[in-house]
This record gives structure tokens, sequence and C-alpha cells, in this order.
């Protein structure tokens, strides 16, 4: 069931949570989140584990002596017992310590500590951006389309923001460097130094984004649009900005809250890509560096690290959405 | 279908400029795929020192790369490579997806629970996450990168194909075959795979386009295809690392990447619309224009609330114009009590809507005139006077209760607020003056405790409480007319008759007229002092309540719809009398205007006396 609250048949009634709803809610999504870090952490355990060949030697340069390869196997732990390994692991992550980072000689915390927060700016940002953008896009263009009219405009946008969306960040990004770099040297596209450097990263991350987002305004906002309660609205002939923003738009936000959410998961895997094509200092630009230069327990940690973030997020939009529309915390039980 | 249909369908799919475009596409990557290396393979990795890093030229048209090879000739090589990864990445996500989401559907029911679970697991990370990790695990290099997409691709595929198992699973046919005892393997394949396979294969075009672009961001990465072997993503890493010296060495594998993508993205589309996974319309319809009528009449019965003359509703259809109604004419009388029947699809709420200027597009409205509270509101096709003015006359002076109590009032907005937004919107009160007046009417259309029901949001409302809230709503203004369109049909009998009591009593407190919609014989005569029958678009009967009871009804189609109605007298072992579905009734056999005038002034007569029956009934 959709998160809009609209029905059309007359026996369906927005059922209410039971009182007991919350901490059965609280349990299960809670348990939930565990279980998938839990599963997360066991994952990039296994990576290191699952590598075809001897992760020591590859880890280092082909003329590495025995010497060299059996330090760095005791280095990784891969000396030990798997059972003792798989422990050790947990327990550098429980305690904020995952061990050192081969290429770059430093603690892997310390490296976290320091390219998080740009990782984070940029995604948050492009959040921002991307809601203030793709929400009015698409309610305008649900507005100026509904009924069928304006079938020539509805075509364009479908189309546009069709290929708009499919096009991988990557690509986008490629595409600005190239615009910028070459032809209209405004923007700095390297690196992250003042508010200009902000400029290009966040807009190829953010261009797919709102294009795909507006989709699902525009085809939420034509569901909304045609339901009863907004030809109430009409029938009270109120302004036309009143219509849409006081009575059509609350009752999109539940699913665009969720579907903003959704992006926010992938945009965070978006900027492993975008980091590395504008020099950006984040974490996606290191975890690249890290597995080719086979470090693997920063790739490790990072991997683990992107990992939860996404879990988060999803948790974060579920919550979310059971404050918004109490009736999904219980669509589950 | 037939075999004829089929190919008449894939031709007229491929025939499109989409279509088109997607063939020679295709044609295009075959021939690179096939002779790209042939033809370019030497000399796209011959160094040439004298000429590293050049700018575009005649021999060169996208110059060279910083070993001097030709950026043309690489690009036309790597399509090869990057195509056939792309494919095989694909190839292995769908065919394994389709294999992991299908299973769960034969397999025992832990076990299928267990995959799912597996699948929803992996499907809560964006792929390219996957990819990452999977490329640590493969290794670098082609094979690892065709493994970690296509690994990568799996799970999403997974999931498409038990969802769309799943649907298919719960229709009619599979729960035939299902008591037919065919075996869940012979189910899957024979009655599922069947009809799932198209949108499975359209969606396979599609990720093919995505594997393609996702192999060039790995490989842009420097994770996917290693030197010496290169694809257009490694093509562009090395670009863009020269994109000062010279940027078409980033710019011809990014445009092949980009035009790759969109050709199967366009095969995709052309085999949805060759299987019929989406639909085409065409738009093209002839402009319609509102029937000339040669005489204008004049309007000369000043007492009517609302006086329609001439109306005619359209709607486009396929390939022409549907006229849903059909040139009606009516009026209702100030403090009068009309219903209009009909069975759906007559015509009788879309001449509601058009009265209240709520038949939105594609609808088609026209009319001679129509009339409201002494002021013209339509003529022709639209709107007639000032658009401000209209739309104040109709926010004040007319009220409209729909069907479906559930779904009239907005979901997120409190109670309150929706019924006392027109007292702020148009009858000049301050929203806290309002909010006071709208809590008075929601007491007065006897909802108890109206201080806290106003508060609350619509979901906590009863059924009746929110149709007596949308009479309260309309309360706000001073309305003349109340249009209630099926406003008890949603609700159960007992709630009915609250409706309708409350509905009553308005009409009977502050004089406005009510124009009841309904299907039903018996809301209708006992509400009603006259009641006007529609039928195909047309209005086919007008005639006072008392007349229609002593079975005065002149038409046909009214006197079956009464004969359909049971009473208590009806003899239960005799069939119902119903009105068939191809049963065809004549709609010329209409009243001129004159005559049902005449009919309704009389009817007006006796309406004190069918008023007071009316509240018994």
């Amino acid at each position: 069931m959709t998160a809009t609250a609209i029905s059309p048949t007359p026996t369906t009634t927005r059922a209410q949570a039971a009182p007991n709803a919350w901490p059965r809610f609280a349990i299960r999504r809670g348990g939930q989140f565990l279980v998938s870090i839990a599963i997360l952490i066991t994952v990039a355990f296994l990576m290191l584990q699952m590598i075809p060949g001897d992760p020591a030697r590859q880890s280092l340069s082909p003329t590495a002596s025995p010497d060299q390869v059996a330090e760095r196997t005791q280095e990784l732990g891969l000396d030990q017992p798997l059972a003792t390994q798989y422990l050790a692991f947990w327990k550098g992550l429980l305690t904020g310590d995952p061990g050192q980072s081969i290429s770059l000689r430093m603690p892997v915390e310390d490296v976290i500590a320091s390219r998080l927060p740009a990782t984070v700016e940029l995604a948050l940002l492009t959040v921002l951006v991307v809601l203030a953008i793709a929400i009015p896009v698409g309610l305008l263009a649900a507005a100026l389309t509904k009924g069928g009219r304006r079938r020539g405009l509805e075509l364009t946008f479908n189309s546009a923001s069709g290929l708009i969306a499919s096009a991988p960040e990557f690509l986008i990004g490629v595409g600005l460097v190239y615009l910028f770099a070459v032809n209209v040297p405004w923007m700095p596209v390297a690196g992250r130094s003042g508010p200009a450097s902000y400029v290009l990263p966040v807009a190829a991350l953010s261009i797919g984004a709102i294009a795909a987002l507006s989709r699902i305004v525009r085809a939420e906002a034509m569901d909304v649009l045609s339901s009863d309660f907004m030809r109430t609205a009409a029938g009270k002939r109120m302004p036309v900005l009143r219509k849409y923003l006081r009575h059509a738009l609350p009752n999109l936000m539940t699913s665009t809250m969720t579907n903003a959410g959704l992006f926010l998961g992938s945009l965070i895997a978006g900027t492993v890509l975008v980091e590395s094509i504008f020099a950006w200092p984040g974490l996606g630009m290191t975890l690249v560096q890290s597995i080719r230069a086979k470090d693997f327990p920063l790739a490790q940690a990072l991997v683990v690290v992107y990992g939860a973030i996404v879990l988060m997020i999803n948790l974060a939009v579920d919550v979310l959405l059971a404050v918004l529309d109490p009736r999904s915390t219980i669509k589950d039980s | 279908m037939s075999a004829a249909g089929m190919t008449g369908r894939w031709r007229s799919a491929l025939l499109t400029p989409t279509g088109l475009a997607a063939l020679a596409g295709m044609a295009v990557l075959l021939f690179l795929v096939v002779l790209g290396p042939v033809i370019w393979g030497d000399i796209s990795t011959t160094t040439n020192p004298a000429a590293l890093s050049q700018k575009p030229s005649a021999t060169h048209p996208f110059g060279t790369d910083a070993g001097g090879r030709d950026v043309f000739a690489r690009t036309m090589t790597a399509a090869r490579l990057s195509v056939l990864m792309a494919l095989a990445a694909s190839a292995m996500g769908v065919l394994g997806g389709a294999l992991l989401g299908a299973l769960p559907s034969v397999l025992p029911r832990p076990l299928g629970r267990a995959i799912l679970a597996g699948v929803n697991f992996a499907l809560a990370f964006p792929g390219l996450l996957i990819t990452v990790v999977l490329s640590v695990v493969f290794g670098q290099g082609v094979l690892g990168a065709v493994f970690a997409i296509g690994l990568a691709i799996l799970p999403a595929y997974a999931r498409l194909t038990s969802t769309l198992a799943a649907s298919v699973g719960g229709r009619d046919f599979v729960a035939a075959a299902r008591v037919l005892g065919v075996s869940r393997a012979g189910m899957l394949l024979r009655h599922i795979m069947p009809n799932i396979a198209a949108p499975l294969i359209v969606n396979a075009s599609v990720t093919a386009g995505g594997a393609l672009t996702a192999f060039a961001g790995l490989s842009y990465l420097g994770l996917g295809v290693q030197q010496p072997e290169f694809d257009w993503g490694r093509m562009l890493n090395e670009g863009l690392l020269k994109i000062f010296v010279n940027p078409a060495t980033a710019l011809a594998p990014g445009i092949a990447v980009v035009v790759s993508g969109i050709i199967f993205t366009m095969v995709g589309e052309t085999i949805a619309r060759a299987t019929g996974v989406t639909r085409t319309f065409s738009d093209k319809l002839p402009r319609l224009r509102p029937r000339e009528i040669s005489a204008v009449l004049t309007i000369e019965d000043n007492n009517a609330v609302l006086q329609v003359r001439g109306l005619q509703i359209a709607a486009p259809g396929r390939s022409r114009w549907a006229e849903l109604v059909r040139g009606v004419s009516f009026d209702v009388g100030r403090g009068e009590l009309v219903g209009l029947v009909g069975e759906s699809g007559s015509g009788k709420s879309m001449t509601c809507m058009a009265v209240a200027q709520l038949a939105d597009h594609p609808l088609h409205v026209s009319a001679q005139s129509i009339r409201f509270d002494g002021q013209e509101i339509y003529r022709g096709t639209a709107p007639a006077g000032s658009r401000r003015a209209v739309s104040r006359l109709l926010g004040t002076r007319l009220a409209m209760v729909f069907q479906d109590p559930m779904s009239s009032l907005n979901p997120s907005l409190r109670v309150g607020g929706q019924v006392a937004e027109p007292g702020f919107l148009h009858g000049g009160l301050s929203r806290r003056a309002a909010w006071h007046k709208a809590v008075r009417l929601l007491g007065q259309v006897q909802i108890a405790d109206p201080e806290r029901r106003a508060k609350q949001h619509p979901h906590e409302l009863s059924g009746g409480m929110r149709q007596r809230a949308m009479i309260a709503m309309g309360l706000m203004g001073n309305p003349a007319l109340i249009i209630a369109d099926e406003p008890t049909t949603a609700l159960d009998v007992t709630v009915q008759r609250e409706v309708l009591t409350v509905l009553h009593r308005v009409h009977r407190e502050t004089g406005s007229a009510v124009l009841m919609i309904s299907h039903d014989m018996a809301v209708i005569t006992g509400f009603c002092t006259r009641v006007m029958v529609m039928y195909r678009g047309r209005i086919v009967e007008d005639i006072s309540t008392e007349d229609l009871v002593a079975g005065n009804a002149r038409h046909p189609y009214t006197r079956a719809l009464l004969a359909a109605v049971p009473t208590l007298e009806t003899e239960r072992s005799v069939p119902m009398p119903t009105i068939a579905d191809g049963e065809d009734f004549d709609t010329d056999l209409r009243f001129d205007l004159e005559h049902r005038f005449a009919a309704r002034r009389q009817s007006t007569a006796d309406k004190d006396a069918i008023e007071r029956e009316g509240a018994h009934a």
C-alpha cells in the first residue's frame, strides 16, 4: 500500500495505529536494523576472506620478499584462526579502533574522522537542493498537465526528466567537468575550497535525482489532484496557490519524503564516483583509493561505514514515515 | 492473441520514430561489436611518439591520446568490449535474478521466504556500493567487473520477478489452474512465466543500458578494465586526466556511453510498445464546437434559483468525442427539493459538475445558458461574466455534498479548518471568526462535541459525521442551492437517515433548494417533491413525486425503473423485474420545455403536502 491516504473506494477507512503499535514498531524495526548491521559487518569481514589467492601478497608489490609477506599476513591477522579474526574484527569496530591503514600509514578511525565531514556535507547539501527544486517542479508539472491537458508538455517533461534521471551521476559529473574546465571556467572543477567548489559536485549529484524525484512528485500529485477532496477544494473557489500549497502539498509529503530518503541512499553511493571526479576529499574517494591500493583494513572499515550510513537512512525514513503516517507502523504486523 | 495481431503490433511499434531509431542504433552497435576491432583494432593500439595528445584534426577527428593513439579508432574498438561486458553482466543478473525471484513460488515456503529476505537485505544497499564491494573480492579486470556488476544487478531483478509473479499468482486463471491440480513448477512455467515475460524483457533492455554506464563508472574509477585493455570507461578515465590538453579524448568515449545507453532505452521502449506493456493513445480528436441551437430561449421564470438551457458535455474517446450529456434543460425553483435519478453513466453527476463548473479537462462543456441565483454564469463554452464574480457567487451561494465522505475531505487538514475555509475565503470573516462559526455549524449538523471534532482530522470521524461536516462546510456561505451528489450511497442505512434529516432541516431553516442526485428511488421519492429522470444523457421524465408514486410516469424507462424497486408487497416467488444491459429505450420521447415547466409549477404548489410526507418516509 502506498503512503498516500487517498482511496477511491468507500470501503477503505484510515486505520488508526493501535495503542501498542509504537513499541512493537520500535522493536521490530530496531531489531531489523541491528540484524542488518550484523550481516553487513560479517559481509565486510568475509570480503577479505573471499579474495582468491593471498590478500597479504596482493597488498604488497610483486617483488616483496617472503619475510615481508609473512609480516603483512601477521599485520592483517590472517595467521589467526577464522573465529579469532572474526571476533577481533567486531572488537575493532565496536571499540572504534579498526586497525591501521596500510597505504596511508595512519589509524583507520583517523582517516574516517577526517574524511567523513566532507561526504556528509556534500550529501546533505544535495538533498536540500533536490527537495527545494524537485517538489515545486513536480507539482507545477502535475498542475499543468492534469487530466490529460497539454499533452505536448507532458511528453516533453516525461522524456526530458526520464533521460536525465537515467543518466548516471558520474556521466553528468564528467559532462560538467568538460563544460566548466574547458569552455566556461567559472567554477573550480576539483578540490574542496570555498563555497564555489561545492557547486559542481552538488550539481552532478542532484541533477539526476531532481529529474527522478520530480517525476515521482508529478505522478503522486496527479493522483492527489484528481482526488475527491481536491474537487471539494475546487468547489470552495480558492486562489490557485492556496489550492496547491495548502490542500495538495501536505498529501504529497509522505510519499515524497519516502522517495527522497531512498534517493539519499543511492546518492550516498553516488558520492563514491562524484568525489573521484571532482577530487573531493571525502569517504568515497578514499574508498576507491583504498581498493586500488589493496589497503584492505581501510576498505573493510569504509564498506561498514558506507553500509551503516545507508541502513541508518533507511531506518530514519521508516521512522519519519511512521510519524507522518501512523498507519504505516502497523502495515507489516 | 493472433499471430497477425502480434506482427501488426511489432510493425506499428517499429514504425515509430523511437522504433526506427532503436533499430538503427542496434544495427550500429552490432556492426561495431562484430567489426569494430577488425577495422580499427590495429590503428587503435598503434602508438605514435610524434603525435602525442594532439587536438582534433583531419587525420584524427578526436585527436590522439597520451600515447599518440587515435581516439576515434580507440572509441570504435572499445565498443566490442564495452557492449559485450554490459550484455554479459546483464544476462547474468537478469537470468540469475529471474531464477531467484521465481524460486519462492515453487520452493517450500520457509525456503522461499529466506530467499526473499536475502534479496531484500541486498536491495537495502545501492547497487554501486555492492559493485564496489564485489570488485574488492573479484579483483580488478574484465571478468571481475562482469561478476561484480552482474551480481549487483541480480537482487533488483529477483525482486521485480517475484513481485510480478506474485501479482500474476493472485489472478483468477492461476487460481483456476491451482484448483485443477497443476503442480507449482508447472504453474510457474506454463501460467506465470509467460505472463510476466514481457515486462521482464523490457526491463532487461533497460538493465543492459544501466550496466553499460555502470561499467563505464567502474572502469573510470580504475576498478574495472585494466591496461592494456580498454573500454569506454577506461578511456574516460584517461581522457579526463588530459582534459585541459585535449578535451576530445574525454568527449568521444563520453558520447559513446551516452548514445549506447539511449539506444538500449529506446529498444526497451519499443519492445514495451510491441508487447503492450505500455499503451499508445492517439490524441488527435476533431475540434468540438457547441451544437448551434437556432432559437436562444428567453428565460422568464425569475423565481428559479438554477436555470440550465441546452447543456451538452462530451468526453474524448479513443477516436472521437463521446457525448455524455446531450442537450439538457431544466429549472430548480427557490427552496425546491428536486431529485435527479438515472443509472450510472446516464450523465446526472456530470450535469451537476458542469453546473458547479467543476467539470475538469478533458470534458468539454457547452450550454446555451446557465443562470444561477439570478446571474448568468455560463454561456457557450465558457463561464460568463468576470471570473472573480462567478467564483464568489458559486463559492458562497452554491454548496456541494459529494458521494464519498471518506475521500471528499482532505486527509491532511483539520476538519474545522476545512469547514471554516469558505468563511474567510469569501465570507469576509477573520480566521478566528470563521473557526468559531465552523464549530457552531458542526454543532448545528448534529455533531456532538463540535469543539473537539473540529480539531480532529477526517479519519478520526465516522462516515456519517464526515458527510454532515461536508454539509456544514456548505453552510459557511449562505447557500441558495445545495447540490447533493449521491450523498447517502456510501453510507449504511441508519446513517443515511441521519444525513437526510440534517439536509432536510437545513433546507427548512435556510430555505435553500436541494438538487439531489441518486439512483435510489426510495431516497428520492422520500426526499424530493419533483423528480427528473435522466437516461443516456437526456432528461426523459420530469414529474412531481406525487404523480410518480401514483404511477403517472409517461416514459417507459421511468416505469421500468420504478418496477425494479421492490416493496413489501413484492411477490418473492417471481423474479425481480430488471433493466437488461442491452435494453433500449427511445430517448427521443422528450418533453418539450413548455410542458415540463408547466408540470413543475404545479408540483411546487403541492410542495408542502409532499414535504410533510417526505419527512416521515
